[in-house]
Parts: C-alpha cells; structure tokens; sequence
C-alpha cells in the first residue's frame, strides 16, 4: 500500500472520530507547549543574566596587588604597591589576547560644586577605560591621551554625582568642580549604567586621567589596579595567563616566587550564574518532558482502546486483501498523525504562551529553535512508540475471530 | 482451459481443543467451475463455517490440497494469503460489515486500497461502476447508517465484486434480512451469475435460499453427505413478484 494511501485511510479513520482524536492530541499539545515555553522561560532568564554580565563587561580582567612576603612577613595585598605604568605598556605591548588595558588609580573625596557637595570616588584611568567597562560618554567628551599626558585638570561625570551636584538639571558639561581642593571642568557625562549585580552604584563615580590622580592628588606612581579586556569572553583564559607571565617578568619574579598580584576575571562567575539557570532550564525541561511521556502514553491507551473498537474492521480488512503490516503501519500512521498534529498545534501554543508570559508577566523569554526541534522529534518518536505495539496488536488479530468479535 | 475455480481433494482441518482434538472437516472432496452458483447448506455444527473460512483462504487445511483458480493454497504465507483474498475473492457477510460513517463509495473502494497498482482515478470509477451493477448508483455519498438492510448488503456485494474476484464468496448473506429483501439479493445474485457470469458460493442454512442455486452440496459431521444438481433453479425475480404485497406498501 503505498504511503497516500496509508495517509488517507488513517485520516478517514480520525475524521470519524474527530473529538477523540483531538482529545487524544491534547496530551502532546500541552506536551509540547510546556516544553516550549519552560524552556523559553529558563533560556530567558539565562540569557538576561548573560547581558547584564556583559554590561559589565563580561570579557574584563581585573589586576590586583596580592599580598606577599616580605622579609617572613605577609603584607596585606591592597596595601602593597606593585601595579606601575611599566606594567599597564608591558601589557599593552605584549599580550596578543588583550584588547585593552587601563590603569585605575582611585581616591575618596567631596566632590564640590557652588554650595553641593557629595561624597564619592575620583578614579584615574586612561582612555580606553571606557571601552574595558563598557561605559558611554552621555554628553560633551570623554579625555584623551594628550589630557593623560599633560595631566588635564578635567573629568567626567556619573549620573549620581550629578544628581546631587547639579539637582537644578542644569548641564555639567564647561562647569567647574572641585574634588578636595583641585578644581577639575567638567568635559562630559556618563551615561547612566545602574546598579551592579552586586548593589553597587556604578553611576556614583568621577573619572578622569589617571596622570592627575597620581600626580596632583596621590602623588605616588602605583596604581590600585589595572583593568584589561580580553579579545573575546572565551580568550580570557589565555589573557590572564599571557597577563601572569608578563607580570612576572616586569616584577623580576623568580620560579619559586609567589604572584605578587593577583589576575580576575569574570569567567567564574558567568559560569556560576549560568549553571543555575542551566539547572533550572533542565528542571523545567525534565517536569515538561514528564508531561510529554504522559500524552505519549494516552496516545497508547486510545489506540489499545481504538484496536479493540475496531476489531471486526481489521477483520473485514484482513479478509478484502490487507496483510497484517498494512493493519500495523494504518494504525501506526493514525498514531503519527496524533502527534505530529498535537506537536505542530503545540509548538504554536508554546510560542505564543511564552509571548504571552512576557508581555503579561515581563518575564525575559527566549524560544530556542533547540527546544521546538527537539519536543518535535520526542513527539514524532512518542507516536511512533507509544503507537506501534496496539498497532502491532492490530495486524496480529486473526481475521476469523476478528470478523466474528462482538 | 481449466475452468475449475475451486478444486477441493480431501480436505482435513483438526482444531486441538485444551487436550481432545476436534475433527472439523474430515475429508471433503469437490469442485467448482466457472460460473456455478453453489449454495453450501449445513447445520450448525456440520463444519461448514470451517468450510468456508477455507475456501476464503482465512484460515488453511491441516491436510488435502485447495487449489484457489490453479494456485495451491497450503504452500501460501500470511500475506500471500491476504493478496489472494484481495485479488480472486470476494466476500459477502451476514452482518454486512460496512465501515460506519463512510460513504457507499470509500467502502467499495476500500479493497482496492490494498492493490498498490491503481490509482485514486481508478479506484473511483470502478467502484462507480460496481455500485451501478448493484443499482445503488444514486446512493454514492449515503454512510451505511441512511442505508436499509437490502442497500447495505448491496454495497456489501459492490464491494466483493469491484476487484473482479473469480468467485464470490457469501456467508449467510441473507441472515439478516426479511424475505422480500432476501429475495431482491438473490434476485442480484442470479443476475451476476446469469447475466455476468459470475461464480458464487453461497453458504446458508435456509433450504429456500437454496432453491434459487444451480447447485447444492450438503455438509454434516464434517463430510460432504449430498452433492446434487438442481434441476429447474427458481427464479429470485418471480418469487419475488408471488409474495403477497407487504401491509406497509
């Protein structure tokens, strides 16, 4: 019999059993849909920490002074001064999967403005800051490498300082502050950025060439830290390792030395933070899947139930001509139509429900062309296995008992 | 050219009951040529359902041959059993067993479902044209369930006679009808028979039925008890004409 054929008698089958066949499908609908969506839902949430990871900067490198021993006695890290110019240019020049790399020398101050003033922290940094931190200039301009040169009595502005030194909303931008007692203009804004993952305030900041702080405010060569971005999230890796050797080397450390610094990057905590919404993709996915099986299952007790209904069927159908692999693959068809039906209805049904928990409930939601695929191919195999032992029931009927059954 | 449709050489089915072995059929002998009208008649018990399960090729002897039209059946697998019901048998049964909620037409239709050789064109046009043989022309679209009794045998009969069997093969076809509808199937019968040359076997247990046959062969216990001739066939068309009009008409 060929395979129209196989098709058209099973859909003439389901047609003369239209709510049962539909009521049958549903088990896969809500199936497939639960997949859908819990795997949209979980995908989402994974992506939105992804992107606010990479609004901060998810292939940044942070490098610190790391405590040592001196003489026998171990010196508190942040104290000990290591990080210099030498090694932001060693850097700079030679790590082939750095991309950028400032220098960060910080300061804790009043920042004044007329009769405001406001607590906050002045940081020295080049450029290319920016860049690393994934900040963007609001308005006026950001410094240049000639102010880092001449060491530019100017800097830039986050929202918060802002905020409480110019509550007026007037425009910073060509106004002059004071941070302690060194006027610095104001050449830009920062963009507003929020709070980190962590509750900091990242808007609560001053920038400006790290060349000032050092040598206007600090008066010291070292840095506090140096921030370098890696060509990629996946080179950070090697960039933190090219960054070690380089170190060592400028800080002429010998084999059995300690870093005296110590390389981050936020590798570690991208993987901690996804591997929770992993888990929670796969939760959601296996109480989905679990679903799935139950709808696979009452495909299977209708077509029980449908194979002893239509019993003296088989047997008219035996007797005009049918083999019993003709029996098997029509009901087996019948059960592939189901669920292929039920998965394609509940593939629509579960992209528009995660459409619908977004605009609904704001939930970031990410259908994966993965998951439709996948409870696709689960659905069309639940049809096939759930289907062929009453179809292979079916075709192994004797059609004599068959015609004579009541 | 043989015309014997069927050639039946003592043939034996045992059936092992639990522990005893039951002799259904113990020896039958006999042939069908082209173009008989057989009635097989029988009571209950005298193996004549074991009799025509084999001669529909359902079920096979435990011994003797069964030539189908020339083809040895006892050699045959399940499914060349099933292409030989689909290609030279045609059944007729007593509960008519028509598929419900399908049109006349898709339940003559369906044995030629399972001859991968036609196509849908095909398939239509014959079972219009065996549907027209039957005079049920105009009933093309009706489910078996807008059909009375004598309709629904009649496209039971379509169905058998659309794959062109060599025989047709009726288990108590009339059962389940009054006389009069009884009569307007045998009235059928004859004609395809008569008219078209077709061969039938029909199995019954009413003597009545059996009049309007060319030929009787009598089973009990399992053996072949009268093979006779008959001599002046009654015609299915003027019995009917006799009956008294029914009240309702």
């Amino acid at each position: 019999m060929s395979a129209i054929n196989l098709i058209r008698i099973a859909l003439r089958a389901l047609q003369r059993n239209k709510l049962r066949a539909f009521l049958t499908m549903l088990g896969i609908i809500i199936g497939v849909a639960a997949v859908i969506a819990m795997v949209a839902i979980g995908e989402g949430s994974k992506q939105s920490i992804q992107s606010q990871l990479s609004s901060m900067g998810s292939n940044m490198i942070t490098i610190l002074p790391s405590s040592n021993v001196s003489g026998g006695v171990r010196i508190e890290g942040a104290s000990f001064q290591s990080l210099t110019i030498t090694d932001v240019k060693a850097i700079q020049q030679q790590a082939e999967y750095v991309s950028a790399v400032s220098p960060v020398a910080s300061t804790k101050g009043q920042a004044i403005y007329g009769a405001l003033n406001w607590p906050t922290s002045l940081q020295g940094v080049a450029p290319s800051y920016f860049d690393i931190r994934k900040l963007t200039i609001a308005d006026g301009i950001s410094f240049s490498d000639a102010d880092v040169g001449s060491a530019a009595k100017v800097c830039v502005l986050g929202q918060t300082v802002i905020n409480n030194l110019f509550p007026s909303g007037e425009s910073p931008v060509g106004k002059v502050i004071r941070f302690n007692s060194i006027p610095l203009q104001v050449i830009g804004t920062l963009a507003a950025k929020g709070q980190s993952s962590f509750g900091q305030d990242q808007d609560d900041i001053i920038l400006c060439p790290y060349t000032t702080v050092q040598k206007r405010i600090l008066a010291t060569i070292y840095f506090q830290s140096i921030y370098a971005s890696a060509v990629s999230e996946d080179a950070s890796s090697k960039a933190t390792d090219e960054i070690i050797d380089i170190l060592r080397e400028t800080h002429r450390l010998r084999p059995s030395d300690e870093n005296n610094f110590q390389v981050r990057t936020m590798e570690e905590l991208i993987k901690t933070l996804s591997s929770t919404s992993s888990l929670l993709t796969i939760l959601l996915t296996a109480i989905a899947g679990i679903s799935l099986v139950i709808g696979g299952i009452g495909i299977m007790n209708i077509m029980y139930v449908s194979v002893t209904e239509r019993t003296r069927e088989i047997g008219l159908r035996m007797s005009i001509g049918a083999r019993g692999i003709d029996i098997l693959l029509q009901f087996l068809v019948e059960a592939i139509i189901i669920s292929i039906t039920g998965g394609l209805i509940g593939v629509v049904l579960g992209i528009s429900s995660a459409k619908v928990i977004t605009i609904t409930l704001g939930w970031p939601t990410l259908v994966s062309e993965s998951s439709i695929i996948l409870s696709f191919m689960v659905c069309a195999f639940t049809g096939v296995f759930f289907g062929y032992y009453p179809a292979q029931k079916a075709s192994r009927l004797d059609p004599i008992e068959a015609l004579r059954y009541e | 050219m043989n015309n014997k449709i069927l050639e039946l050489q003592q043939i034996r089915r045992e059936f092992v009951m639990g522990t005893e072995i039951v002799r259904a059929l113990k020896g039958i002998t006999f042939d069908v040529h082209a173009g008989e009208f057989v009635t097989i008649m029988g009571s209950s018990g005298s193996g004549k359902t074991t009799l025509l399960n084999m001669l529909g090729c359902l079920d096979k002897p435990t011994d003797g041959t069964y030539l189908l039209d020339g083809v040895d059946v006892r050699g045959l697998s399940r499914n060349e059993l099933a292409r030989l019901r689909n290609r030279k048998i045609g059944f007729v049964f007593q509960a008519y067993n028509l598929l419900p909620r399908t049109s006349a037409l898709e339940n003559v239709e369906l044995p030629l479902f399972y001859n991968p050789a036609l196509t849908a064109h095909e398939r239509k046009e014959k079972a219009i044209k065996a549907l027209e043989a039957v005079r049920l022309a105009d009933r093309l679209d009706h489910t078996p369930s807008q059909l009375s009794g004598g309709q629904q045998q009649r496209v039971a009969i379509a169905r058998a006679l659309v794959n062109q069997p060599v025989m047709i093969l009726a288990d108590e076809a009339t059962g389940n009808l009054d006389t009069r509808t009884s009569y307007e199937i045998m009235a059928l019968m004859q004609d395809l028979n008569q008219q078209e040359g077709k061969t039938i076997v029909f199995v019954t247990h009413e003597p009545d039925i059996a009049a309007f046959s060319s030929r009787t062969v009598m089973l009990r216990d399992g053996k072949v008890v009268k093979d006779s001739i008959n001599e002046n066939v009654r015609s299915a068309r003027e019995a009917l004409a006799s009956l008294p009009l029914a009240e309702d008409y």
